[in-house]
């Protein structure tokens, strides 16, 4: 049985990270894209708890960046769902496509 | 303590009115009128005060560091904010919801601050996110309307991507070096490639912010969906704000990466000046124009910032300082015009000299001043900018600067020419300008012209940096 080291977590979340930018760009749907910003933001959080574990064990600032970030992931999406429910009203629809008013 | 209290001052200040604005929310409430009018009281006082016992010092274990630079930075925001609550009183007199509409701008201003004033990446990060969610709800004020909620969608979703790749970026500075304070990390940073990848990720994230192209995307239709209070809050403070940070950022924390961070600048630089400029050609609508318009200053910004020396510092600083006064009368005109008729376009404009002469003449000062035209400030504040830039010898670079402000003169008189001699059937008919909102804009010309023509104030802030 082997234990995981930092490059396996490493690997893991860039992995989470670019899969995140791939649903951002491709997705058409509001709330898949906002899924796809939380694994940003996970994949993120994973390094820091894993640089804080096996690199610098005896700096907390890793940890700390982590609770922060969970918190504002929080406030943010709040407000992203507030514009969306918003937008709904106004289109009848969450898909991309269907808010083009402004172009060009 | 007392330390604690000198040294926040400006964010007290700010936080003191928030709450102010959150009790009488939830107390009886006041007529739209009397509250403008005690907000603009406030919001004086908030400015005045930042003139007031200024001390150079560190709080919080160096999380939060101030300096006479800094806050006369923080005195620009705020002179801003003054200027929009005055600027665009007509249209917030009409609103609904005017205590929350100021909560939210207060709170992105409080926001910028502690962005200016933050020395360690923690702090920076939960300011960056303080200055923009706020903002991106702003922008969905005129709630029945459906542009106004598409443009708060876009400006939610890239702010929070692109505060996702930011985040990328400080984990990877954090894993390379193993702190997050500003002042270590610089002792820390050799170039290894790593550290070079996470530069590049929050530069990104910087990019996206001031919208330097190919990051600029979000920011026209942003602007165009907004309200035009908001519009003119988003391309003048936060614009100024990340810029002061952008540079403070890359002359203190990253000096040891210059040669990397040089050469990105140049080929943005030039990418965003032109691209800006180009598509500011075509547009229509004012908004979009104006949006356009300042992705392209944003482009001279960075010639400045380019230069790495305290010459920089300076002229973007001055820069600023004009752009706040020229894009406000610029919006403030525009915010008059779209409250009283709803009219937003460029062809709108056509024969206005008929009927408004005074809009006319502080619209067409303030797009000479951010054309550059010399007896305006704009002219000196881009002199400066490009004498900056200069001093790395790389004049090709400055070549290309100089050129684009010549294509910029095509798209600045071509609203000129429509207000002033153009002619239409049916021009916008006579506005009565209300008094504050005339105040504001006269405050607006007299420091487009006065700024380029007291040579002490570039000195002041020269002194400062």
């Amino acid at each position: 049985m082997m234990n995981p080291g930092l490059y396996h977590i490493l690997f893991l979340s860039a992995a989470l990270f670019f899969i995140g930018v791939y649903g951002f760009l491709t997705r058409r749907n509001l709330i898949t894209m906002l899924m796809s910003i939380e694994l940003i933001l996970n994949s993120v959080n994973l390094n820091f708890i894993a640089f804080n574990k096996y690199v610098w064990p005896e700096k907390m600032d890793g940890l700390f960046f982590t609770l922060f970030i969970i918190a504002i992931a929080a406030a943010e999406a709040a407000v992203a769902i507030a514009i969306i429910i918003n937008l709904y009203r106004s289109h009848q629809s969450i898909d991309v496509e269907n808010a083009e008013d402004l172009k060009y | 303590m007392n330390e604690f209290l000198t040294l926040m001052k400006s964010e007290l200040v700010i936080t003191f009115i928030i709450f102010l604005l959150l009790f009488i929310k939830i107390g009886k409430g006041m007529k739209n009128e009397s509250l403008l009018s005690l907000i603009q009281v406030l919001l004086l006082v908030n400015f005045i005060a930042g003139f007031f016992f200024n001390k150079e010092g560190s709080l919080f274990g160096d999380m939060f560091h101030t300096s006479p630079l800094i806050v006369f930075q923080k005195n620009i925001l705020s002179l801003g904010i003054y200027l929009i609550s005055m600027l665009c009183a007509d249209w917030l007199k009409k609103t609904e919801h005017l205590p929350e509409f100021f909560i939210l701008m207060l709170s992105a201003v409080l926001g910028m601050f502690l962005l200016i004033s933050s020395g360690n990446l923690l702090i920076f990060y939960l300011s960056l996110e303080l200055a923009t969610i706020p903002v991106a709800a702003m922008a969905n004020f005129d709630v029945e309307k459906k542009r106004s909620s598409e443009g708060a969608m876009k400006m939610i979703l890239s702010s929070a991507f692109s505060s996702g790749i930011l985040l990328f970026g400080i984990s990877l500075l954090y894993g390379a070096t193993g702190t997050i304070s500003f002042g270590e990390l610089t002792a820390q940073l050799d170039g290894s490639p790593l550290q070079i990848l996470s530069f590049v990720f929050l530069f990104t994230a910087f990019a996206f912010k001031l919208s330097i192209v190919p990051f600029h995307l979000w920011t026209a239709d942003v602007y165009e969906g907004s309200p035009i209070a908001v519009t003119s809050f988003l391309s003048v403070i936060s614009k100024g704000a990340i810029a002061f940070i952008f540079m403070s950022v890359l002359f203190k924390v990253f000096q040891p990466m210059q040669d990397v961070w040089y050469n990105m600048i140049v080929v943005l630089a030039i990418a965003t000046m032109v691209i800006g400029n180009l598509f500011a050609l075509r547009q229509q609508n004012i908004k979009r124009f104006l949006a356009f318009s300042s992705i392209a200053q944003v482009g001279f910004i960075l010639v400045g910032i380019s230069s790495n020396d305290a010459t920089g510092l300076t002229s973007v600083v001055y820069f600023v300082l004009i752009y706040v006064f020229s894009n406000l009368a610029a919006f403030g005109v525009a915010s008059v015009i779209a409250a009283h008729t709803g009219k937003e376009n460029v062809d709108d404009y056509k024969g206005l000299y008929k009927t408004n002469p005074f809009l006319c003449w502080i619209m067409a000062l303030a797009l000479f001043s951010l054309a550059g035209i010399p007896p305006t400030a704009g002219f000196f504040g881009k002199l400066f900018l490009l004498t900056a830039g200069s001093a790395r010898g790389n004049y090709w670079f400055i070549i290309i600067a100089a050129l684009n402000m010549i294509i910029s003169l095509y798209y600045y008189l071509r609203v000129v020419r429509a207000m002033f001699m153009d002619k239409n059937e049916q021009p916008v008919e006579k506005i009565n300008i209300n008094p504050t909102v005339k105040l504001a804009m006269i405050i607006c010309a007299a420091g487009i012209v006065l700024i380029g023509l007291l040579s002490w104030i570039y000195d002041y802030i020269q002194s400062l940096s």
